[in-house]
């Protein structure tokens, strides 16, 4: 039985992990999805990111770029009257209620930005948390939970959402009261979603042959939840993440402009103003409505742009590949002699 | 000689990959004559299936073809398959050059019936009427061997078995005529048996309608079997073409040689055996056993009322320390479910099973806690055994931990490196993502694992049936050593009589959930009792053409 060949199949490629300084750089979540894309895709995920990243300064550093204050009405020049059109003072002119466009739009990104990381961290949090127990045990306790995540979902988003905000709020409107109860109710309606999707995979991951090893030896059930189920379950969240931001920036403008986000006076909101904007388009004042509007479009078309791109990226079967023109390339290792082996093994 | 269907002129194909091209065929060139039957073999990666599908021009968007594959049709009309349009390749499938592909169960559509989808290659490329497409399915389907085919016809794949699977999967790339069938593997997916029936039925279509055939497999057996001539392949390249009994007399690549001795034969474990039984101390037959099962049942619970399967009927078996019982089996027979009973990943449904003492039927956690460090379990497929999020040291350091022997993997790490060293892996390769290794590195990963608790018992669940001819001679050899060295009891679940027979002192044979036949390896395969081990045994293709003859026609008069 003694052979010539020792070891082999596809010979363990060049390990990605050991070598280079930057390595860990390249490795990074989007840079390496970055690095991996060519053509479309790659200007489609350059966009978001760059769209994205704009909308998450824009945020951070409201106070500094916005000229006045988010409930500013008034400076040391006097009131900013109402309805004023474009101009070297208000470059976006002033609203019905006597707002500077620009500054609210700028304030918004700021209520936008806490709103979404607020939502979307409260519900990967409890969404993936319940996925996780549900599909690991099972049993009654499993059956419960998805019956009540199909029923939220049998609900229309919106509405329940206006629910929550009243349930939450109760009518007061505080910046952060305002911000907690939109993203509260965000919250609720994302939980199902998260929790679907760790729950099928947990349902997945729980059947393959390293959990049975693991539970050959006879590990406790919280080492296997944490250390082999929930780490190999959770790969598809970002994405969900990217795209459910983009939703919650939608669901929150859908709130304001309905009247249940934050009131004027508190914080400044694109949906509300969209709301108050409405009267004005039909008397030919189109910067009131125009530019919170594009704000909206802008803000959840990044998130959308990045998130579907990265969707695509980690789908072999979807992600473009330049082909090469000319047959090129080297054979692969499958199989190393015994002789060359023993020296790399030493 | 007269022109070939098919000739392969210094092809060369290469993927695009996120790494960068990635050569798969490098300069090969081969030809096929009309009725022959030419055999590629290979292990996983050589290059063989890209070759084939290269014919049929099935080559996915991200490779890249250069060389000629011309197809020759019987009135003379050759045409270069790399450089063809699409629709005119179109045309070729089916007419000219057909496929049967490895998994039938995934070829077939279940939602239409077999005729359906026999009929629809027909009209595919024929203007006729339902009815006489429906006849000409009638007609494939008999002349593949489906007993009422008229009735058969109209039956939805799920209610046909493997075999008969395989067997519409040919008649569909028989029914145009074409002079040309790549096979892919087509009976890996069979049991041995069907096997011997799937070749049989491909000789007597060559024979027949005078179809070539392009073989492509990696069972050695199987080439004796069927093969004209053979075609070594190896990392993109050719190494070898030879007609079969050449081939198999007088290798003349170093490949070729390294690979027929890599087949394992029947009767070369037996000196092993008989050297470890004459190792044994007195009394070792009355020592209390390792695993001892009175009337195992297993049953898997039925839907709706409806009965549930009994996977194991009334199993009764015993393993005494130290001892390799080799347990055999076809797909089906209930060997995995007694194995994952002994790990006590099965729950046992009636009768007894003892493992150190503890019985199993009805166990939980606690009772269990005892088995457990005692215990090691060898997964089939390697690349699933293994959390992919894990380091190779932190995966094997997990025993060691969860048991308490190690605080964490890092402590674990010099006791790691040791299990690495005994399983032949460098201990650099504990740093590895598993990955980074091949199929074979990584199953002796999961023999480190398995030993790290230094287990009385290891249950290895066909731990080779998914590597290579060449990985697996070194793997179960490893394994051969170890178990000499530690002697550890085992229990060894293959479906390959002849891999069992090369590390079992004694062999159980498994036959729909049944034990039919157990004894020393010399007992159940020179003088078979049962007349399924008789047929297991003798379907068993052996890599030498002439012997494979004769035994061709012994299994015939069983």
């Amino acid at each position: 039985m003694s052979v010539p060949i020792s070891s082999v199949g596809t010979a363990g490629a060049a390990p990605e992990h050991l070598g280079g300084r930057w390595a860990w750089l390249r490795r990074a979540p989007v840079v390496r999805q970055v690095r991996q894309s060519v053509g479309l895709q790659r200007g489609m995920l350059l966009a978001g990111i760059g769209l994205t990243t704009a909308f998450v300064l824009l945020a951070a550093l409201a106070p500094l770029l916005a000229p006045y204050g988010p409930s500013q009405r008034s400076d040391a020049a006097g009131s900013f009257g109402t309805q004023q059109p474009p101009s070297a003072e208000h470059w976006f002119g002033t609203t019905v209620g006597g707002y500077d466009v620009l500054s609210r739009v700028i304030w918004g990104a700021q209520t936008a930005v806490l709103v979404v990381v607020v939502a979307v961290a409260a519900s990967l949090v409890i969404g993936v948390l319940l996925g996780l127990v549900s599909g690991y045990f099972g049993g009654w306790l499993d059956r419960v939970l998805v019956l009540v995540a199909d029923a939220i979902y049998a609900f229309p988003s919106l509405l329940l959402a206006i629910l929550l905000a009243i349930v939450i709020s109760g009518g007061q409107s505080s910046m952060w009261g305002g911000i907690l109860a939109a993203a509260l109710s965000i919250t609720v309606v994302f939980i199902p979603q998260y929790f679907r999707v760790v729950r099928s995979e947990v349902v997945r991951v729980k059947s393959e042959a390293f959990v049975d090893a693991a539970r050959v030896l006879g590990t406790p059930h919280r080492r296997i939840m944490t250390r082999h189920v929930l780490r190999n379950s959770v790969r598809t969240l970002p994405l969900i993440v990217t795209l459910n931001a983009s939703e919650a920036i939608l669901t929150l403008a859908g709130l304001g402009f309905l009247g249940f986000g934050i009131e004027p006076t508190a914080a400044a909101e694109w949906g509300y103003d969209l709301q108050r904007a409405v009267a004005d388009v039909t008397s030919g004042i189109w910067w009131t409505a125009m530019f919170p509007g594009l704000a909206i479009v802008i803000a959840a078309m990044g998130m959308t742009l990045m998130g579907e791109s990265l969707n695509d990226l980690a789908d072999p079967r979807l992600r473009s590949r330049t082909a090469s023109a000319e047959v090129a390339g080297d054979v692969a290792e499958t199989s190393v002699q015994a002789d060359t082996t023993k020296e790399d093994e030493r | 000689m007269s022109e070939p269907v098919a000739q392969i002129t210094d092809l060369a194909v290469s993927f695009a990959t996120d790494q960068g091209s990635v050569r798969a065929v490098d300069g090969v060139s081969l030809q096929v004559a009309p009725g022959e039957v030419l055999a590629v073999v290979g292990e996983s990666g050589s290059g063989k299936t890209v070759t084939a599908k290269t014919l049929l021009g099935l080559l996915p968007e991200t490779a890249t073809a250069r060389g000629a594959v011309v197809l020759t049709s019987p009135q003379g009309v050759r045409t270069d398959v790399v450089q063809v349009s699409a629709a005119r390749m179109r045309q070729l499938r089916g007419t000219e050059v057909a496929m049967v592909f490895q998994e039938p169960s995934t070829v077939l559509n279940p939602v239409y019936t077999v005729g359906w989808q026999i009929a629809e290659s027909v009209r595919a490329h024929e203007r006729i009427s339902r009815r006489a497409a429906r006849s000409r399915a009638v007609e494939a389907l008999r002349q593949v061997g489906i007993p009422d085919p008229e009735e058969r016809v109209d039956h939805y794949p799920h209610q046909f078995s493997g075999g008969q699977k395989q067997r519409v999967v040919i008649a569909m790339a028989l029914v145009l005529g074409p002079d040309l069938i790549v096979a892919d593997e087509p009976t890996t997916a069979l049991d041995v048996t069907v096997q011997a029936e799937i070749l049989d039925l491909l000789r007597r279509l060559r024979d027949e309608t005078g179809t070539a055939i392009v073989l492509i497999t990696h069972n050695m057996g199987v080439v004796a079997d069927l093969a004209d001539r053979v075609a070594v392949m190896y990392q993109g390249r050719l190494v070898e073409q030879a007609p079969v009994t050449e081939l198999f007399a007088d290798p003349q690549a170093e490949y070729t040689r390294a690979l027929l001795g890599s087949v394992p034969r029947l009767g070369e474990g037996r000196v092993r055996a008989e050297a470890r039984a004459a190792g044994r101390p007195d009394g070792w037959a009355e020592s209390a056993p390792v695993v001892s099962a009175t009337d195992l049942t297993i049953t898997y619970p039925g839907r709706f009322r409806r009965p549930g399967f009994t996977a194991v009927d009334q199993v009764s078996l015993s393993i005494r320390p130290g001892e390799v019982l080799g347990l055999v089996g076809e797909s089906g027979s209930g060997k995995t479910t007694i194995a994952r009973a002994i790990a006590g990943l099965q729950p046992v449904s009636d009768g007894s099973l003892r493992v150190f003492g503890t019985e199993m039927r009805g166990a939980r956690g606690k009772a269990l806690a005892g088995v457990r460090p005692r215990l090691g379990f060898v997964f089939q497929d390697p690349a699933a055994s293994f959390n992919p999020l894990l380091t190779i040291a932190e995966c094997v350091a997990e025993p060691l931990v969860v048991h308490g022997r190690a605080r964490s993997p890092e402590a674990a790490r010099g006791r790691v490196d040791e299990l690495l060293e005994a399983v032949q892996l460098p201990r650099s390769y504990g740093s590895r993502y598993p990955h980074e290794l091949s199929g074979g590195q990584r199953q002796r990963a999961s023999l480190a694992r398995a030993l790290a608790l230094d287990p009385e018992l290891l249950v290895a669940d066909e731990p080779t049936s998914a590597l290579d001819v060449s990985v697996q001679a070194r793997v179960l050899e490893l394994f051969a050593e170890l178990q000499a060295e530690l002697g550890f009891a085992c229990l060894f679940v293959s479906h390959d009589l002849a891999v069992v027979d090369l590390l079992a002192d004694r062999i159980a044979v498994l036959y729909r959930g049944r034990l039919v036949e157990e004894g020393p390896g010399s007992e159940v395969l020179d003088q078979p009792r049962d007349a399924y081990t008789r047929r297991l045994l003798a379907s068993l293709p052996v890599p030498d053409p002439e012997l494979q003859a004769e035994r061709r026609e012994a299994l015939r008069s069983l």
